[in-house]
């Protein structure tokens, strides 16, 4: 009964729009907003359940495809369609909406309208993104999300909210204006702006590396990579919860979907040339930063650097596939790789997400996330410490979540490339699981702290619905990702298919 | 020989007419007007413009027709910029009137003299000889002298006016060099016959060619306001009244951009190479003066003067691509920066209160608080300055920059984007003092709301979002224009 509606652009429209009507209904009645707001996320989110259950595994073509002429002057369309690397992403975008808007429901007093509408509009952008099949609606999604997230984290953000938020849009437009200029380019050389087209167009290996060079710019920052990753721990540190949980569950998402979308299918050549320096700094993401989070004293700043790790073994997945083939183990290792890091990024959209929550739950109450602060939680709130732990051991990755199966997918497949490089990232099963559980041992455990933390309250219904609604997802992936490994497999081995062939 | 008088076809001039006729009509309707009733000149105003955007309509050519011994041209592009230029004035003029009225200069002559200046534009637009063009730019820039020192209790404005006045007549003598020693070579003013004969002086000219070519360039680049000839703007922009300075910051720039159109591309289309060259140097330095030295301003009519200097970076960045894509790229960015532009200084306006002049950044703190809905309005005209999308100044600055690209000058759309980054900050500050920052405790929020301008000016700023969403329409007027 879907096949015919535009599934896709009422995903993206019915938040744009629902924001604008929350945006118009007020701050006089701020319950009403909120309610307003709560429909619509959960409207966006039953429409994109229909993406799931009537996806054809089958195939690695785009599905749901929308194409209608826009701007005739310059052969730019709008050009809709998903596969099975956007399509659990366009999902985890719609189903981290409607957990963030709960989450915000008595929290935002200030503006609470325009908060939700920034959310939802975010949204809408967001599943654009996603969906855009045409790299100038790509890209004018791309950097439309900014917009409401430079107002979220500026308005609603911490002490040093404006240097934060200045910096993560300065960040990203610099590197989102090189691939401009690299899509620019290939329109002049393919005449149209259609990502397939710019699939097939033929390039010389000197074009390949500027233009792979202007998207790595453009991608790595939005994973963030090290070393330009220094825009995230200030962004997650300043941000109210909500934008933190976007930004770390979806926003990063982007720039791992770039790369998989972008980089290896338009530059394969100059991907498995330069593919040392990705391995180089996704490896140093994982190791480095994994130190670095190890001594954090911010709650926020340290899940904002296991995120950076965390989203090492995303670019560490996706690029290893050309040592892989190249070691002559085929391409049933390269597609786990590339599954394994798509299953990295869906899960670290659950769990990142999930302990921002935490930490938010907390910060509510004590209005700090100083890691000295607290202590000994777990005597004053029994049952947000048993969600706190369980996300912290996901974090580590704990067998039988869902931290554990793109870790242990994408180490598993390096090993066929080279026995270092999978050791390196390996360690990040301790180092993540040191600096997860030192910060939960000293929050969580032991005596309680301090008079604050002997008045704390345990959770209410609505903390402990979106707490349980993430457990249950992480749990879920954890036990059984056939799901979604299954959706993307044929689209991972088009891909594979597509950058084994030379574009010179 | 008999000289023979040859009736020229007055029709094509027909929206010039009507704006004479009207705009003398309104110089001597308001004479009998008492203070009060002053509301009916600017009535008057509006309806002459909308008179002479009918005219236009009604005498729109299906290609391109010259008349008065070919020195008047009406085509496309002439019928596409003279109804925009029509129609901001019309923006221009009902956003003034509660800051006239509240600085006791609601007077009729604001609008006989913008009037004036529109005609001057108009004429501009459709000038196809030397001589036409620099009629209508006087015409433009003597109006605008009077209009900037209309406030005569202010020193300031008086100041400016002087300074616009004589940088404004060098600028003038200039531009007259150049055009003299191009009638020396060639014997003719029309920018027809010059074009025809210009390749033929080639060998035999080439240094007094050079020489003219750039007085011309330089004249042109002074009344656009490119680097190095850029001084007098932050100083006209600051100095102005707001509702004068509203005027300059938009509609003038259509009618410079015709006016490099006709003189390079229509006259001196064989010296391409030439000024293309000089545009280059003139776009990067204006880019990056521009939106540099815009990051250290204080006061928001300056700003805003950086950030034309910028912008006029990237118009020229359009023309040096020497394509009709280039043209019809520069031309979209002009006419959207010229409303993009309008929205800026409209909302600058409706903050000014009677003794209260709005001016400095800090007087837009908090505005998110007390005024959400111009708020909003505002932070998209910044947003689409910047070049955000999905505002119309990303699509603006794609078609620029997919122009200089398909010219192979890859690195020169890098220098650009690079710049619009430097951009984007002093922008996204206007953003962060109006959404972040707390108001001003002796600022009150109370602002008085006339209905049509709340109503123009919200359909002017999200005109920025719909244009910027379908610009396709606009964008197919502006290719028509070059083809």
């Amino acid at each position: 009964m879907y096949a015919d509606w535009p599934l896709l652009s009422l995903a993206i429209w019915t938040p744009i729009f629902g924001g604008i009507l929350v945006l118009f209904a007020g701050d006089r009645e701020p319950s009403g907003a909120r309610k307003i707001a709560l429909v619509v996320s959960i409207i966006t989110f039953l429409l994109t359940l229909p993406l799931y259950t009537q996806f054809n595994t089958q195939t690695h073509l785009m599905q749901f495809v929308e194409r209608h002429e826009w701007i005739a002057a310059f052969n730019i369309e709008y050009y809709l369609g998903i596969d099975g690397i956007s399509m659990p992403l366009i999902l985890l975008t719609s189903f981290t909406t409607v957990i963030v808007v709960i989450s915000a429901w008595e929290v935002i007093q200030y503006r609470a309208s325009q908060y939700m509408a920034a959310f939802l509009i975010m949204e809408g952008f967001m599943i654009g993104t996603f969906s855009a099949l045409d790299s100038i609606l790509f890209y004018i999604m791309f950097e439309a999300m900014l917009i409401p997230m430079f107002l979220i984290i500026g308005i609603w953000g911490g002490a040093n909210r404006i240097y934060a938020t200045f910096k993560f849009f300065l960040y990203t437009f610099i590197g989102s204006v090189l691939m401009l200029v690299a899509l620019i380019y290939m329109y002049s050389q393919s005449g149209s702006f259609a990502i397939f087209d710019f699939h097939h167009l033929r390039l010389s290996m000197t074009e390949q590396v500027l233009i792979f060079l202007a998207m790595l710019v453009a991608f790595a920052v939005k994973v963030p990579m090290w070393p330009v990753h220094t825009w995230l721990p200030d962004a997650h540190v300043e941000a109210p919860t909500g934008g933190s949980v976007i930004l770390a569950a979806i926003m990063l998402k982007v720039g791992g979907y770039g790369f998989l979308r972008f980089s290896l299918p338009i530059t394969p050549d100059a991907s498995a040339e330069l593919d040392w320096l990705i391995i180089t700094m996704s490896l140093t993401a994982v190791v480095y930063i994994g130190f670095v989070a190890l001594v954090q004293r911010d709650m926020k700043k340290l899940i904002a650097y296991s995120s950076i790790a965390h989203m090492g073994f995303v670019t560490l997945g996706i690029f290893i596939v050309f040592r892989i083939i190249n070691s002559g183990h085929g391409e049933q290792g390269a597609a786990l790789a590339l599954e394994g890091g798509m299953v990295q990024m869906v899960s670290h959209g659950f769990i990142s997400g999930a302990l921002f929550l935490c930490v938010g739950v907390m910060y509510d109450r004590m209005h700090s996330r100083q890691i000295a602060d607290y202590g000994g939680v777990v005597n004053t709130m029994p049952v947000f410490a048993a969600f706190m732990v369980f996300f912290a051991m996901a974090n580590a990755g704990l067998p039988g979540t869902s931290g554990f199966v793109g870790e242990f997918m994408v180490i598993l497949a390096s090993f066929k490339a080279s026995f270092w490089i999978a050791f390196l990232a390996a360690t990040t099963l301790i180092l993540g699981a040191a600096y997860t559980l030192w910060m939960v041992k000293r929050v969580v455990f032991g005596d309680i702290a301090n008079d604050n933390v002997r008045a704390l309250t345990d959770i209410n219904k609505r903390e402990f619905l979106f707490l349980a609604i993430l457990a249950f997802a992480v749990l879920a992936l954890g036990l059984w990702p056939d799901p979604l490994v299954e959706v993307m497999h044929p689209t991972i081995e088009n891909l594979l298919n597509h950058i084994a062939n030379t574009k010179i | 020989m008999t000289a023979e008088f040859v009736h020229p076809d007055l029709m094509p001039a027909l929206p010039e007419m009507v704006m004479l006729a009207m705009t003398c009509l309104v110089l001597v309707v308001d004479l009998f007007l008492p203070q009060e009733k002053r509301g009916f000149t600017l009535l008057l105003s509006v309806l002459t413009l909308l008179l002479a955007i009918g005219a236009v309509i009604l005498v729109a050519p299906v290609s391109s027709i010259s008349s008065f011994g070919d020195s008047f041209v009406l085509d496309q592009l002439a019928v596409v910029l003279k109804i925009a230029v029509c129609a901001i004035t019309i923006l221009v003029f009902v956003y003034s009137r509660d800051y006239l009225a509240d600085h006791d200069i609601y007077k009729g002559e604001y609008y006989v003299l913008g009037l004036f200046a529109t005609l001057g534009m108009m004429v501009m637009i459709s000038a196809h000889s030397f001589l036409l063009v620099y009629l209508g730019l006087e015409l433009l820039s003597l109006s605008l002298y009077a209009m900037i020192a209309f406030n005569r209790k202010s020193l300031r404005a008086s100041e400016s006016a002087m300074k616009y006045f004589v940088l404004g007549a060098m600028a003038s003598g200039l531009l007259l060099y150049g055009i003299s020693i191009f009638y020396g070579i060639t014997g003719t003013l029309d920018l027809t016959q010059l074009s025809a004969s210009v390749k033929g002086q080639m060998a035999e000219h080439p240094v007094a060619l050079g020489f003219a070519l750039t007085f011309i360039v330089v004249g042109l680049c002074f009344k656009l306001g490119a680097v190095p000839f850029h001084m007098w703007l932050p100083d006209i922009y600051q100095g102005s009244p707001t509702s004068v300075t509203l005027f300059i910051g938009t509609v003038p720039k259509i009618a410079g951009f015709a006016m490099a159109i006709r003189l390079l591309v229509d006259g001196l289309g064989d010296l391409q190479v030439d000024w293309s060259q000089m545009l280059t140097v003139l776009a990067i330095a204006s880019m990056a003066l521009g939106n540099v030295i815009a990051i250290a301003q204080t006061n928001f009519k300056r700003m805003l003067a950086y950030s034309t200097i910028s912008h006029v970076g990237f118009i020229l960045l359009g023309i040096l691509s020497t394509s009709a894509n280039g043209y019809a790229s520069a031309m979209f960015y002009t006419i959207t920066y010229a409303i993009t532009s309008s929205v800026a200084f409209g909302v600058l306006l409706v903050l000014n209160r009677k003794g209260f002049e709005a001016e400095e950044i800090s007087d837009l703190s908090g505005l998110n608080d007390g005024n959400p809905w111009y708020a909003a309005l505002l932070a998209i005209a910044m947003f689409s300055m910047a070049g955000v999308p999905p505002t119309v100044g990303f699509y603006a600055k794609l078609s620029v920059l997919q122009a200089v690209i398909q010219v192979d000058m890859v690195w020169l759309a890098i220098v650009a984007v690079l710049f619009t980054v430097i951009g984007l900050f002093y922008y996204l500050r206007i953003i962060k003092v109006m959404y972040f920052d707390k108001p001003m405790e002796e600022q009150t929020t109370t602002i008085k709301e006339a209905l049509d301008v709340k109503i123009l000016l919200s359909a002017n700023s999200l005109s920025l979002i719909l244009l910027g969403v379908f610009p396709s329409t606009l964008m197919a007027y502006c290719i028509l224009a070059f083809s």
